[in-house]
């Protein structure tokens, strides 16, 4: 049967993520949050999550209402700080002791999906080295400078926002929607793709920015 | 001479970007530097959610929620800008790539240790970003901060009290009373305010200070802050 990666609803696009289940959300500053595909996960309501996003707390994103919903066991992240006075529905239940919380530098966070994907299990990085964060982490010494062992992160599930896809699943971003995308989806065993629109010729192989072999789902959802 | 206020220290920064360079701004204080190299200069502003050439903010009606730099303002590109995706932005951060980042800062130590991303707070959750990776990896790294904190404390110090972000990293500061190097002596203060005494400046630093030989008054043009 020819290959055509298009659902046509966004609870056919999460239909089988389940309990236990690591969430990997793209999405950075306002730019390629997948909100629709976070949105009808929540619907889903799969328990004891655990999500690995850039922040815990965006305001543009939805990722918060995940945690809200109680649905969140533990986050791996680079930010945890909400924006208001008022403790975020993360922080709440983060002070409380409620939620667990890995906060990770965003270069390591990055690198360890990308190893995720890339078939690395674990690098050494000098970033860290001597903070709190790289407590309990061998050191090792290269050129005379001490590096951090950092293992990969791998997921279940991908959730990305682009703009254009094709039936391949091959995917285009606008400006800044790129960030976490290319390296979630090649980390998670199923990766989804809520896009603008859904173009009926192939996109032309230079304009693709995530081949569609990555993709294994895609949702039209506009503008 | 008074302190200088945020956006002349920004100022002060900007006088020591040089043609060519890759620089990274860091949310908050940072940020305002680049309204001070003049747009005809090839510098180019990296923003760690992949931007490479940052321009001024959008104006209003022409603002895009996909076209934002690290801290969600909406911004436009300037020529030769390009958009990657995070793992080879940070490519540029770790691996030397950038010519200078400009970070804001809690505490600095005489050693060049930085802390400037966990306030220790039990109601507010931690965030780090790209703190980390940009003082580790680029190749010099400048704090912007004011010299004591609001009650007074000083936050140029022998050893950080806060949680470090990296080790030995920055090699310069600009504060509202002078601009100091981490040299492998300690702090080496270049520039301090016209009509202080180096005694005054030392009381309100709690690492041991030296002074350049050629010793400048640090001044900046009369900048006004909005509001």
């Amino acid at each position: 049967m020819p290959i055509d990666k298009c659902v046509s609803t966004a609870s056919d696009a999460v239909a089988d993520v389940g309990d236990g289940a690591t969430v990997l959300i793209s999405g950075f500053g306002g730019a390629g949050f997948p909100n629709v595909l976070i949105r009808a996960l929540r619907e889903r309501a799969p328990k004891a999550l655990t999500l690995v996003v850039n922040s815990a707390t965006h305001r543009y994103s939805l990722t918060h209402e995940l945690i809200a919903a109680g649905l969140v066991r533990k986050v791996v992240c680079t930010a945890a700080r909400g924006h208001d006075k008022e403790p975020s529905p993360f922080e709440r239940l983060w002070v409380e002791g409620k939620i667990e919380l890995e906060c990770v530098p965003q270069g390591t966070f990055t690198e360890r999906i990308r190893a995720g994907g890339a078939g690395i299990p674990a690098f050494y990085s000098p970033v860290g080295f001597g903070t709190e964060l790289a407590t309990g982490k061998e050191v090792r010494l290269f050129d005379g400078r001490p590096h951090v062992l950092e293992h990969a992160i791998k997921g279940d599930v991908a959730l990305v926002r682009a703009d254009r896809a094709d039936r391949y699943g091959n995917l285009t971003f606008r400006y800044a929607q790129m960030n976490f995308a290319p390296v979630m989806a090649t980390a998670a065993k199923l990766a989804l793709a809520e896009v603008a629109t859904v173009v009926d010729q192939p996109l032309p192989h230079e304009r693709v920015q995530l081949p569609g072999n990555f993709i294994d789902r895609v949702l039209a959802v506009g503008t | 001479m008074r302190p200088l206020n945020r956006l002349q220290m920004a100022w002060r920064a900007a006088q020591d970007i040089r043609e060519g360079m890759l620089v990274n701004l860091g949310i908050g204080m940072p940020v305002a530097v680049a309204d001070y190299v003049p747009a005809d200069v090839d510098v180019f502003f990296q923003s760690e959610n992949g931007v490479i050439g940052v321009g001024p903010l959008a104006a209003p009606e022409r603002a895009d929620t996909d076209l934002v730099d690290a801290g969600s303002r909406r911004i436009t590109l300037r020529p030769g800008a390009s958009i990657v995706d995070s793992s080879w932005s940070f490519a540029m951060i770790r691996g030397g790539h950038i010519d200078v980042s400009i970070l804001g800062a809690f505490e600095v130590a005489g050693n060049g240790d930085l802390a400037n991303w966990d306030m220790r707070s039990t109601r507010k959750g931690p965030l780090v970003g790209g703190a980390m990776d940009l003082a580790t990896g680029a190749r010099q790294v400048w704090v912007m901060m004011e010299h004591v904190t609001r009650q007074g404390t000083p936050r140029l110090l022998e050893a950080c009290t806060l949680p470090l972000t990296a080790v030995g990293c920055v090699t310069r500061v600009y504060t509202d009373l002078a601009v100091l190097d981490i040299a492998p002596t300690g702090m080496l203060v270049r520039e301090m305010l016209s009509g202080m005494s180096q005694a005054q400046l030392q009381a309100q630093t709690g690492a041991r200070l030296g002074f350049a030989a050629d010793l400048r008054a640090l001044t900046a043009p009369a900048l006004m802050l909005a509001g």
